[in-house]
């Protein structure tokens, strides 16, 4: 069977080009970026290659990029390390109630310790008011953290306008960017951020690589140490062949997320049409204008996510029902609930991410079994049958 | 020759890792569908693979990104798991950075820390980690086999003292696992860091072994999130890495007693036959507990560095990587009483998997002669040498 893969957001395949600006770190370059022989040199200049490709991409300068082992060890590492750096200005936090894990379990971790943290709410597109930040910073306050943009709902938020806002007070500002680097144009100046998480694997590049940008003259405390890597900042042997990839991708990214970026949204606009026209009591879900390019997600009634997406999979097409970190723990996701949709409705949650391998044939099997999957599982439903029953 | 600072991906290695970074891609967290079951099949297959060569259960491997993740995941999250307990932990003057470094930011946080001195051999002595222990104390950490000497700790002796007066017992394996024969039971070490880069798998990817039972061990861990790794350590797993770390310890595990015995007979000729063609050179560390591949040499009245220069085509180095930006002599050769002059004039030499004979060889002859030009040049040997033939 031909298999349509609409769960990118979860694993993207390796970009061809990463691969082959890997392999070599991984056979004869295989040198210690330390090591001040022969043997160190390509290495530690291939880190450097890499470390200005991420940079252009998102518009930052090579001493700002510092490579971690994941987004979320980089937004362990800005929040953890902000906050501990600065506990002696004050310890409250502001974050949105609709951040990654790796966002909101630190921060929870900083609550049980003793920090505040202030938890935004967001609207029923998903997005966190600007106004909201204003209102709550305080002396306190020494971190705002607020993501660029979520992969279950793919909303963006309006990171520049609360950027001002802190920038104003003096506080610092993080911001997830795992689901929007390399997937939407970033100049991380203009954004105002002071620091960033990013992730290789959503743009192509490898799992097992991620950065942490950090805008110069930010101080904060690293939570992995012992090694002069990384400025010091993050200590362990580079994981060389990673960063080639990573460097590679982002390199490829932003040649190419422009035109790639129009076409996916294209893509999605055609899904999204199509399924809202052919299944009655679905929902989109997230902010229809401000969103990710290559992510459509929906609530169906009188559905199991969970369900769905197995019945999906029987026909070939692989999706996801919420965030693939979540989806062992959860059946509602709290991004949803933040968002004020009820918990019956939630539950139909289905999140189709798409990649450079997605054709308009993929969005056309989609279309053409989804409706009958909706179907067959609402038929066994007695809450759907008592519905259908109610608007008879 | 500088085998403990990284290793070449053995190419049996490379090729069980190429397929996860093209059609097997998935995600080992995606429950729900065949792509996610598919990667969590492999990565279930090397943890299996990297416990067995420890004598450990699958369930005690925790992926980190390396041994130093590792170090710092079990030094800080003890201290912070169990601060009700005690803040007292001991460790060792010749451990690798990434131990020193968090110790010393914990003696910050008001975490009190003995360091353990060495004898001269580099080895330290259980009654000594006795005589530190107090009521406070909550953990020791000595590594299994030293980054620059490679000699080997007396870990099991050390572990049964922990285990008497119930301390854990944190052991930095960078150096030794997958080169020495490890049995965490036997030894009685409760927590174990290891990376696959030492052992000719990829970097990126590393562990730390906890103990699951007798008792179960909790930490608070450094990573959060999506509560991968039993919540001990988040992030999305490096699929492709963890498969290769598990086929190079199979491999480890395999042919192991064969290497070492090959190694130590390729370090043995490097050493004679360098002992053979110089004077004064001093070796560094026991001369036996040591690991197979290590050899760590001072040769007086030259500089290591200047040596190293004179061996361009050549891959040795004074001592740690993870320093080498430091112009200071080894901190970990200090530790052993080699005076100053001589802890400049180091060399560490770590043979590997893909060193031959040759290889040896061809170097002892060229350190030789490159030690000898710069001698020849050192007014310090001369004047030595004069008031010798004087004697």
């Amino acid at each position: 069977m031909k298999f349509t893969y609409l769960d990118h957001i979860a694993a993207t395949p390796l970009l061809p080009e990463a691969l082959e600006a890997m392999l070599p770190y991984l056979t004869e370059h295989f040198g210690n970026p330390k090591s001040r022989h022969g043997l160190g040199t390509r290495p530690r200049l291939r880190v450097a290659e890499a470390r200005q490709a991420v940079a252009e991409l998102i518009g930052a300068t090579s001493p700002e990029i510092f490579f971690t082992a994941s987004g979320s060890e980089a937004n362990n590492m800005a929040i953890k390390g902000v906050v501990h750096a600065h506990k002696k200005k004050g310890n409250h936090i502001i974050a949105s109630g609709v951040e990654h894990f790796s966002v909101a379990h630190p921060l929870k971790r900083l609550e049980r310790e003793g920090y505040r943290v202030t938890w935004l709410p967001v609207d029923r597109c998903g997005r966190v008011s600007p106004l909201d930040v204003e209102r709550t910073i305080c002396p306190e306050t020494t971190l705002v953290s607020i993501m660029h943009a979520n992969n279950e709902i793919g909303t963006i938020q309006p990171v520049s306008e609360i950027a001002a806002i802190t920038q104003k007070a003096g506080v610092y500002f993080h911001s997830d960017m795992v689901a929007t680097a390399g997937i939407i144009p970033i100049d991380i100046g203009v954004l105002g951020v002071d620091l960033a998480a990013i992730s290789a694997q959503s743009f192509g590049g490898p799992k097992g690589v991620g950065v942490l940008y950090i805008r110069r003259g930010v101080r904060l405390a690293p939570i992995i140490e012992g090694g002069v890597q990384e400025d010091g900042r993050r200590a362990g042997t580079e994981n060389v062949a990673g960063i080639s990839g990573m460097g590679a991708a982002a390199l490829y990214a932003k040649a190419h997320l422009g035109a790639e970026g129009e076409r996916l949204a294209g893509l999605c606009h055609l899904l999204t049409q199509g399924l809202l026209k052919q299944v009655p009591l679905l929902h989109a879900t997230g902010d229809p204008h401000r969103r990710l390019p290559h992510v459509a997600s929906f609530a169906v009634e009188f559905t199991d996510g969970e369900a769905l997406i197995r019945t999906l999979e029987q026909h070939g097409i692989f999706a996801a029902s919420g965030s693939s970190c979540s989806a062992d723990a959860l059946k509602i996701s709290p991004v949803l609930t933040a968002m004020g949709i009820p918990a019956n409705i939630a539950q139909g949650a289905v999140v189709f991410s798409l990649g450079a391998g997605t054709t308009e044939a993929d969005i056309s099997t989609l279309l053409s079994v989804f409706p009958e999957c909706v179907e067959r599982l609402r038929q066994v439903s007695p809450l759907y049958r008592a519905h259908m029953r109610r608007v008879a | 020759m500088d085998n403990h600072s990284t290793t070449p991906v053995d190419p049996r290695v490379l090729t069980v890792m190429l397929p996860y970074f093209s059609e097997r891609f998935g995600n080992a967290a995606s429950a729900s569908h065949a792509f996610g079951w598919e990667a969590q099949r492999a990565v279930d297959e090397a943890r299996a693979q990297i416990a067995r060569l420890l004598h450990a259960d699958s369930e005690e491997i925790t992926f980190t990104s390396g041994a130093t993740e590792s170090n710092n995941l079990a030094l800080k999250g003890v201290v912070q798991r169990y601060r009700e307990k005690g803040r007292h932990i001991i460790t060792v003057a010749t451990e690798h950075k990434s131990v020193l470094d968090v110790a010393k930011r914990l003696e910050e946080e008001g975490v009190e820390v003995t360091y353990l001195p060495v004898a001269s051999d580099g080895l330290i002595s259980p009654d000594d980690v006795a005589a530190a222990m107090t009521d406070k104390t909550i953990l020791i950490s000595v590594m299994l086999a030293n980054n620059e000497i490679g000699v080997i700790q007396p870990i099991a002796e050390i572990g049964e003292i922990a285990r008497r007066r119930g301390v854990l017992l944190h052991c930095d394996g960078a150096q030794g696992v997958g080169k020495i024969p490890v049995d965490v039971r036997e030894m009685g070490i409760d927590l174990l860091s290891f990376s696959a880069h030492k052992m000719y798998g990829p970097k990126g990817i590393g562990a730390l072994y906890v103990r699951k039972q007798s008792p179960r061990l909790r930490l608070v861990p450094l990573i959060e999130g999506g509560g991968h790794e039993r919540g001990m350590r988040s992030g999305t797993l490096n699929v492709p890495a963890v498969v290769g770390f598990g086929t190079a310890c199979a491999i480890c595990e395999k042919e192991m007693p064969m290497e070492g015995i090959r190694l130590t007979e390729m370090r043995t000729r490097l050493k004679d036959q360098i002992f053979l063609s110089l004077e004064e050179v001093s070796l560094n560390g026991h001369p036996t507990r040591r690991l197979p591949g290590n050899l760590n040499m001072s040769f007086a009245y030259v500089e290591g560095e200047s040596v190293l220069m004179g061996l361009p085509d050549i891959a040795l180095s004074t001592g740690s990587a993870c320093t080498s930006a430091a112009p200071e002599p080894s901190y970990v050769l200090r530790a052993l009483g080699v005076p100053n002059s001589l802890a400049h004039a180091s060399l560490r030499f770590g043979l590997g998997r893909f060193n031959t004979h040759e290889e040896v060889d061809y170097v002892a002859g060229r350190v030789t002669q490159v030690v000898r030009r710069l001698r020849e040049a050192s007014p310090l040997y001369e004047t030595a040498k004069g008031a010798v033939q004087r004697a």
